[in-house]
């Protein structure tokens, strides 16, 4: 168990994806109780690492995998702070995509691949050295090009040829900078981070902006941030897992990585480079919520939220201040669990009554409660309102922004807030307050189909996200955990 | 005798056996995989490092088989390629309607390539070698024949004009040197006019073979017509043949003649290679078509690794992944054309807008296909990436950027057009015809595409294995 937990964590997808894709679609009972089973033990092991790793202890799995390149999972705060969170997102979103999809055709297809991408997340995360992360970043990409594609139509095979030529595009420009790194430092290992004094500033700037270049490919800056929106095509859970758990995540968790572990702190300051990231990561934050504010499409807002939110991330990371990092690193857990929610409750308001323009949310509330009591919880945290958790991030954000004298990143974390209160409170107004259009289901007629499982993983996110908010002083609360991991990159 | 003398004779045997055996000839496959199988494995893991003599005539008399890293991955990869295409031809015989006739010729011709093959990759006489070259070829034809007779024409003229080339080369060595082994060459030879109009000759005589653009024109024809298994041994294996006599001649024989010019001529040519391969290959409107350009792609990169791997200090990475370039090619090669094949049978028709609906038909030869097309991307995890970050590697360590560029530039070439495909694949279509397929035609190309997959990490094993008696490592290998 020791050294091979990390790959364990790795090996169970595999179990999990190789049964759903062997499995008949009669045996779905079956299949669905491997999937589940199988996040629920993952589950277990990661509470037993998050144990150990409380201790102290770094658990590390090497073998050589080319002469002088090993391949290294490697289990250091920060890789636990995102397995974590995709682990347990995964178990909800494996719950809410069975009844999801209930007897929906290729399910075998959509669960094996479904596997595949949370074992490229957990992967990407565990990654000790770039190659390693270059490997389940791109199996990432593979992974989800069936997902994006799952419904077979037009829509669905344009978007995920849109979603091919961005990523593999941003793929190739960092695959480039790392060989580039390489060809002049050797291999590159997180855990280790080479000295890079001897570089010109010239090469480094740039070997940098390959690197961020690729990466903000999947993490979905301006102006790379175009598949995100067509990618709306693919059903809910799929939504959910490219929003919350997998790919835009690990796109920012990139650049998070190379920030902190390939260049350090100190290094990207003096280069000057984190001053022109953050203005980049700036304009996303508004072009996103400016557009957002432009869709009348439920899921689109929602994508175009994303773009915003995503470069919260990033603007910590680059703000370097001690503040900043880690409401950067707090906002990755936060914005998982407050997306996946509304990604979660739109879906099933798709799946349970049609809706999915916002003109249609009228009186949805009545209708649904529980799925808009969550919904409203995920929004009222998007906007930063108190005790839910994106108030925290927004807060450590804001402080670390003045902290690294970088007042006008107030102003845009101020400005994006109020956007975010323009395009969220209106759904919120229609929901509550106004009545339901004339032909729209009995409440009564509702409740003899109702699914609980298609509420219930949005109302645990939910909870979590109030959690996560109200308790976040505690040393086992994702800031806690962040402000642990952030200590490390500080010291 | 030694394993070694098998490794040629056996396959010989079990074609005369084929010949004798009449209509039963398919069986045999079912012992020779077994046979060949063990031979493979014994020549990777326990054979000495030592060359061996056959007949133990000395040189220049005796005929040298030098089981080096070059000769037992090609080997090895050989004997998976052959016995699992073998095993899928077995259950689904490569024949026109009514024509069992045809179906009886494969098996004399599968041998006949593995006989030609192993005898290739394992000599290091010159004269041997055209032997063996001629051996692949024939079978190349008539097994390109079986598909169409006007491409296998074609083909059989270029491929003769190809073999008269390199034989007047051998030739002239013999008349200069007064030998023709690998070896000896390498101790005597002299950068004089004979003999690079010998290596010229033997060169562009071995490049119409493998087909390196612009001498390829042979090949899309010919692989895209002949039935799936034929074709998949055709670019699987017979292009290989070509690309191994140019790493004997070009590293070992001759490395004082060859210059860097000369070196980038083939470079260049490989790296228009790749582009060249690539743009036809998204231009293509039938599936088969399309995978046999992209064996013109992928040729390329063998030789855009000739200048990478004489311009290094240290030439072990590049070796490597040009070894483990071409073994992953033959792997994943053979499984997408077995797998098109099989798509081929069900989809409505030949072009790639008929293969709508097939992902839900046949989930498993479309896993199969993609699998094969992620590591021909070069996309990681596969082989296929291993291969390329090594030279990828060796190629901005050299500053080399112009071939670093053409080889990430060809991996996204092939990923707008396999994943044409592939998309095609999933979307709506026609309902495909039941396809009559057995299970063990759908498992040969997901285990070659597996296979193709799991050797990318592999890396280090392979890295070790390519270096046996490596020309670098030792330039001019002493006799025993």
């Amino acid at each position: 168990m020791m050294t091979f937990a990390p790959l364990l964590l790795v090996l169970l997808p595999v179990v999990a994806a190789l049964v759903s894709f062997a499995l008949p679609e009669r045996l779905s009972a079956w299949r669905n109780g491997a999937n589940i089973g199988v996040a629920f033990v993952k589950l277990l092991v990661v509470a037993y690492l998050l144990l150990q790793a409380q201790a102290g202890v770094v658990f590390e799995w090497r073998y050589e995998f080319l002469p002088g390149y090993d391949f290294v999972l490697r289990l250091d705060p920060l890789a636990l702070l995102f397995v974590t969170l995709s682990v347990f997102l995964w178990l909800l979103t494996t719950i809410y995509a069975i009844a999801y999809f209930d007897r929906g055709p290729n399910l075998p297809r959509f669960f094996g691949f479904f596997n595949l991408c949370v074992l490229a997340a957990t992967g990407v995360a565990m990654s000790g050295t770039a190659i390693t992360f270059f490997l389940f970043y791109e199996l990432l990409t593979l992974a989800t090009w069936p997902l994006v594609t799952h419904r077979g139509d037009d829509k669905s095979l344009r978007a995920g040829q849109t979603y091919l030529t961005y990523t593999l595009a941003g793929s190739v420009t960092f695959l480039a900078g790392i060989l580039w790194l390489q060809s002049l430092v050797g291999a590159i290992e997180f855990s280790a981070p080479a000295n890079l004094g001897a570089i010109p500033p010239l090469t480094l700037t740039l070997i940098f902006i390959l690197c961020i270049g690729g990466l903000g490919v999947k993490a979905a800056i301006i102006p790379f941030h175009g598949w995100l929106p067509e990618a709306m095509a693919a059903p809910a859970p799929v939504s959910a897992l490219l929003h919350a758990v997998a790919v835009v995540k690990a796109g920012a968790f990139g650049i998070v990585r190379v920030i902190y572990d390939v260049y350090g702190i100190g290094t990207v300051a003096e280069l000057g480079l984190g001053v022109p990231l953050a203005a980049l990561a700036s304009a996303t934050i508004l072009y996103g919520s400016a557009r957002a504010l432009m869709q009348s499409d439920l899921k689109k807002r929602l994508a175009y939220s994303t773009v915003s939110q995503v470069s919260y991330i990033v603007l910590g990371a680059s703000l370097v201040g001690p503040f900043a990092v880690i409401g950067g690193l707090v906002h990755l857990v936060h914005q998982g669990i407050m997306k996946i929610t509304l990604f979660m409750c739109a879906g099933a308001l798709a799946n349970r009554m049609g809706i999915t323009a916002i003109a249609e949310l009228d009186g949805a509330g009545r209708l649904m409660p529980a799925t808009m009591a969550a919904f409203s919880v995920g929004a009222l945290g998007m906007i930063g309102m108190p005790p839910v958790a994106g108030f925290i991030s927004k807060w450590y954000l804001g402080v670390g922004a003045l902290q690294s004298d970088a007042a006008w990143a107030v102003a845009v974390l101020a400005g994006s807030s109020l956007l975010n209160a323009a395009y969220f409170l209106p759904l919120l107004y229609r929901a509550w307050l106004l009545p339901p259009p004339p032909g729209r289901p009995a409440i009564a007629e509702l409740a003899t189909t109702r699914d609980r499982m298609l509420i219930l993983p949005a109302v645990v996110t939910a909870v979590v996200s109030l959690g996560a908010g109200i308790f976040a002083s505690l040393s086992f609360s994702p800031l806690g955990w962040a402000t642990l991991v952030g200590q490390g990159y500080l010291r | 005798m030694s394993p070694l003398d098998l490794l040629v004779a056996v396959p010989l045997g079990f074609m005369l056996a084929t010949l004798l055996a009449g209509r039963a000839a398919r069986w045999l496959i079912l012992l020779a995989v077994p046979a060949m199988a063990g031979l493979a494995f014994w020549l990777v893991l326990v054979s000495p490092d030592a060359a061996y003599l056959i007949g133990h005539w000395d040189l220049p008399l005796g005929i040298l088989l030098r089981p080096d890293g070059v000769a037992r991955l090609m080997v090895a990869a050989t004997a998976l390629v052959i016995g699992a295409v073998g095993l899928h031809a077995l259950v689904d015989p490569p024949e026109k309607a009514g024509n069992a006739a045809q179906a009886e010729t494969f098996w004399p011709l599968i041998y006949l390539l593995w006989a030609g093959a192993n005898a290739g990759f394992l000599t290091t006489d010159l004269f041997n070698l055209y032997v063996t070259l001629e051996m692949v070829s024939l079978a190349a034809v008539a097994l390109a024949a079986m598909g169409s007779l006007e491409a296998a024409l074609r083909y059989f003229m270029i491929a003769l004009v190809g073999s008269l080339a390199y034989l007047l080369g051998v030739a002239l060595l013999v008349a200069r040197y007064n030998t023709v082994d690998v070896t000896l060459l390498s101790q005597v030879a002299q950068p004089d006019l004979a003999t690079m109009l010998a290596l010229g000759l033997m060169t562009a005589g071995l490049l119409i073979k493998a087909a390196l653009f612009p001498m390829h024109g042979w090949l899309p024809p010919a692989h895209a017509a002949a039935p799936a298994p034929a074709s998949a041994l055709l670019s699987a294996i017979a292009v290989k043949l070509g690309f191994v006599i140019l790493l004997r001649l070009w590293f070992e024989a001759f490395p004082a003649v060859t210059g860097q010019p000369a070196l980038h001529v083939l470079g260049g040519a490989g790296a228009l290679a790749v582009i060249y391969g690539s743009v036809q290959a998204m231009r293509q409107q039938r599936l088969k078509a399309l995978v046999a350009y992209s064996t013109v792609a992928q040729v390329g990169y063998l030789f855009l690794a000739f200048p990478l791997v004489a311009g290094a200090p240290d030439p072990s990475g590049a070796w490597a992944g040009m070894m483990m370039h071409a073994v992953a090619h033959m792997l994943a090669k053979a499984s997408m054309f077995l797998a098109a094949g099989l798509m081929l049978k069900a989809a409505a028709g030949h072009r790639i807008g008929d293969l709508g609906g097939l992902a839900q038909a046949m989930p498993m030869t479309v896993t199969s296909f993609g699998l094969a097309a992620v590591s021909l991307m070069g996309l990681p995890p596969s082989g296929g990436f291993t291969g390329k970050f090594l030279l990828l590697n060796a190629a901005i360590a050299q500053g080399a950027f112009l071939y670093a560029g053409v080889m990430i530039l060809g991996g996204l070439l092939a990923a707008v057009y396999f994943f044409r495909a592939l998309s095609a694949c999933f979307g709506a279509g026609p309902a495909p015809r039941e396809p009559a397929i057995r299970g063990v035609c759908t498992a040969a190309p997901l285990v070659l595409a597996g296979l193709a997959i799991v050797i990318g990490f592999a890396g280090s094993a392979l890295d070790t294995l390519s270096a046996i008696a490596a020309p670098w490592a030792a330039p001019g290998v002493a006799a025993p």
